[in-house]
């Protein structure tokens, strides 16, 4: 008997608002949280926008002592993670710990505090033979990228199956998909699942600098992100968090739990092309989208709203288009796909989890929302992308996929009320 | 708990071995690794590295005479960290040992790409830190958002070899190796054909090597006889090293019908986490891991011919390593062959279970058990192996692992001929 896995809380950390409800606000308003960075000083690079979250991690009633020592993207896990249980309302004491999992992704986990630090031992750079007598004794935390899912199990008391997932900026999606098998499977009833990454910082900035891969709409940073739009010259870099409470069905029934919807599918493939390049056709992207309604028997045509990887990149916009087109055939004309990317940015890792609890918050709201900023179309990308206004739909069934360096290309469908399950 | 486990069925296929391939600071292939463990060579030594001299941590397990040039394409040389390079040519490796051949397979998304990363690219993003910091944003180069993420092995292992399968990384503490071959193990029992599946770091960077200072478990010992020496009253931590191995899991059913040779079977494997340091708790974390994986494996405590310890080399840790194995094979734990080859090479991080298991493999084609390099007087109650090999008949062993982070794990392998039962 396949167990079947439903969500059952979510928490989210996003630029423009901490929290699922400042958060679907800003998506479903169509407003957007891009702005030049105010992070760190960015003169000299080219992009100098991002999307930032103004956080106070203190502000949430959280013990500061762990608090006091993690990393920003850290943080942003440990406040996604704290609401999102609470949105639960499991309590985590009471559970079996050795079935509560964790399993959170992160592209760059630790980076922007291990350049902090970096830059005080080389002294600014100067030396390979860095001096370890001004390091902090606390730096093996930034270095260890278990460090994210390790500080948010002790944070619940978890002690089943804890993992760090790293697929670079399908690690969100891969994430939730890993904890989906681990219910799945059996080997845990309840999972604490997301991603968290806080990546603006210099060394990250220049290195996408490098690869032009970020937009340089210095000029007009609330309108920068653009995607699907004919306009669209890169993605905007974002930070951010979110956190599921996946929860094995039956046991969320049984403790009379509120079910938001459930996992219906998960999928991920290579493209074993390039690194950082796509292809127009968008194959393997597509095996993942057919892959998923393959596990839950759901027909194409029963896909309601597909949640896009939409960077803002000209190869990713095109290439995603044409794997939605191959994967739902004409029915991908019919169907609403927007890029919260227009709004959030792109925060590498952690965006697959945000846009997955923006999936869970359409379906609750029965609203798709908006790509912002998109008035120029296109020729190579002509689906729906839902311009500017967020609209109101029947949604059952919603897709979320993902794209990402590696050449990793995942897919995760969502069953709401009245969506086909198994 | 056992009784919610999802028990394979006879129709799931099930996850063999058929590819080893290894880079290790004892060898530098599969046949030289293996004759090096056997014999407990020890290549434990003062870090030569460039910019380490005066650091705090004296001796490591380096790799050293390994021609990247030589073994991987310039294309791919000029845009990977040498952890990149030590999994790309162990995979080779591994896939040669397959036979199965690389370019262009005939069903590319029938063949996955697993791996498991705890340090990432350390020494190109020092590299490119310092052009950064030193010279300006426009002197880092195009490949450092490549490079440097954790995900630069798994996805360059597939664009080499053109593997569409699943792809995936675990980017975790050491327990991450065991994790990655069973991610593997259950993408194969999904339905995936093949997954190239494992493990390898390159943790011996200065600035990485200055991260790593902070772990209170580290070996700051200054005499490579001394340095790593698990269950033994002169503990006094871990020694660091890099390289590791690679594994073709793969569809029992697929090898037998492409006519590979099937070397052993991944039969059962859980993880648990009982907080990062508090080695005491994970007496308890490993010992349930333990059950969990034989529980998976269908497979009683007596039927365990050989366990491959997690080694720590800390006292409390060693204590707790040891009370897991009796607390969880009962009264059998104290009598059932124990052995860390690892503590002739040091721990290579993600790495080091993954070698672990290939150890295991070979063991069991080898008929030896091999020794635990450096240790000779112990002070807990395991059959330790301790200065030389001993012959012996094993038909299934137990790979245990534990982080540095909090993650416990174990996993279990059975010679191919012993997995039908």
């Amino acid at each position: 008997m396949t167990r079947r896995v439903a969500v059952t809380g979510i928490g989210v950390v996003a630029p423009g608002g901490t929290g699922t409800t400042a958060f679907w606000n800003l998506l479903a308003d169509g407003r957007t949280a891009t702005r030049g960075i105010t992070l760190f000083d960015p003169a000299g690079l080219r992009s100098r926008i991002a999307a930032e979250c103004d956080f106070d991690p203190f502000a949430h009633g959280l013990d500061p002592e762990p608090l006091q020592h993690a990393d920003r993207y850290i943080q942003f896990a440990m406040v996604a993670a704290a609401e999102a249980v609470g949105d639960s309302g499991l309590d985590t004491v009471t559970q079996d710990p050795w079935r509560v999992a964790v399993s959170l992704g992160s592209a760059v986990g630790g980076t922007t505090r291990l350049e902090h630090d970096y830059v005080k031992v080389s002294a600014g750079g100067q030396r390979w033979d860095v001096d370890h007598r001004g390091a902090d004794p606390q730096l093996h935390r930034a270095f260890s990228p278990s460090t994210l899912a390790s500080v948010v199990a002790e944070q619940f008391g978890a002690q089943g199956p804890v993992q760090t997932v790293s697929t670079g900026c399908t690690s969100g999606i891969d994430a939730v998909g890993y904890a989906f098998h681990t219910i799945e499977e059996g080997r845990a009833d309840i999972c604490i699942a997301g991603a968290a990454d806080s990546p603006i910082s210099p060394i990250t900035m220049a290195c996408f600098d490098a690869i032009k891969a970020t937009s340089d709409n210095n000029d007009d940073p609330e309108h920068a992100s653009k995607p699907f739009d004919a306009r669209r010259n890169g993605f905007v870099m974002g930070e951010g968090a979110a956190v599921l409470v996946l929860e094995e069905y039956e046991h969320a029934r049984a403790r009379g739990a509120h079910i938001y919807c459930e996992i219906g599918g998960y999928a991920t493939y290579g493209n074993a092309y390039h690194m950082t390049g796509l292809t127009s056709e968008g194959l393997e992207m597509a095996r993942a989208i057919d892959s998923t309604l393959d596990q839950a028997r759901l027909d194409p045509t029963l896909i309601d709203y597909v949640n896009a990887h939409g960077s803002g990149t000209k190869q990713n916009d095109r290439h995603e288009t044409a794997a939605v087109k191959r994967s739902l055939g004409a029915h991908a004309y019919d169907t609403p796909m927007s890029s919260i990317k227009s709004m959030v940015g792109h925060s590498l890792g952690a965006i697959g989890a945000i846009e997955v609890v923006a999936c869970v918050l359409a379906l609750k709201h029965q609203v798709v929302p908006p790509t912002a900023n998109y008035e120029t179309p296109d020729p190579e990308c002509d689906l729906d992308y839902v311009p500017r206004t967020a609209r109101e739909r029947r949604l059952r069934n919603v897709l979320s996929v993902g794209s990402g360096f590696g050449g990793f290309q995942s897919a995760v469908l969502l069953t709401g009320a009245g969506g086909r399950t198994r | 708990m056992t009784k919610r486990q999802t028990k394979p069925n006879r129709r799931t296929p099930r996850a063999a071995i058929t590819g080893i391939g290894v880079i290790a600071p004892n060898g530098l292939r599969t046949d030289a690794y293996w004759k090096a463990v056997g014999e407990g060579l020890v290549v434990l030594d003062g870090i030569t590295r460039d910019g380490c001299g005066h650091l705090p941590l004296r001796v490591a397990g380096e790799v050293r005479g390994f021609d990247a040039a030589s073994l991987i394409e310039e294309r791919f040389l000029v845009q990977t960290d040498p952890f990149s390079h030590f999994a790309m040519a162990a995979a080779q490796l591994a896939l040669d040992d397959a036979g199965i051949a690389r370019g262009e397979p005939p069903e590319p998304f029938d063949i996955g790409v697993i791996t498991a990363a705890g340090s990432g690219g350390g020494e190109f993003g020092q590299r490119e830190l310092q052009k950064l910091w030193g010279q300006g944003s426009r002197y880092v180069g195009p490949y450092q958002s490549i490079a440097w993420f954790y995900a630069a092995s798994t996805g360059q292992i597939s664009i080499r070899g053109g593997f569409k399968g699943p792809c995936g990384v675990v980017a975790s503490d050491e327990a991450g190796g065991l994790d990655a071959v069973a991610h593997a193990a259950r993408a194969v029992r999904r339905g995936t054909g093949a997954v190239v599946v494992g493990g390898a770091e390159a943790p011996l960077a200065p600035y990485s090597m200055v991260c790593q200072l902070g772990y209170a478990e580290l070996s700051t010992a200054e005499d490579p006889a001394r340095a790593y020496r698990p269950f033994t009253k002169g503990a006094c931590g871990f020694v660091p090293a890099e390289g590791g191995a690679m594994l073709v899991v793969e569809d029992e059913n697929r090898a037998r019908e492409r006519g590979a040779a099937v070397r052993a079977t991944v039969a059962g494997h859980a993880a648990t986490f009982t907080g990062a340091s508090r080695w005491d708790r994970s007496r308890e974390g490993l010992a349930h891991a333990i059950r969990g994986a034989l529980d998976e494996a269908g497979c009683a405590p007596e039927e365990i011919d050989v366990v491959f310890a997690d080694a720590l080399g800390v006292p409390e840790a060693d204590r707790a390593e040891a009370l897991a194995i009796t607390d969880a094979l009962g009264e059998y734990g104290a009598k059932v062959p124990v052995t860390a080859p690892k503590t002739g090479i040091g721990r290579a991080y993600c790495g080091a279970p993954v070698l672990d298991i290939a150890a295991a493999v070979l063991a069991m084609e080898h008929r030896l058990i091999p020794p635990t390099p450096n240790v000779f007087d112990i002070c807990h109650d395991l059959d330790l192996v301790m200065s030389r090999a001993r012959p012996a008949e094993p038909r299934t062993a137990l790979v245990l692992s534990r982080g540095l982070m909090g993650s416990n794990a174990a996993l279990v392998v059975r010679r191919a001929d012993d997995s039908a039962r």
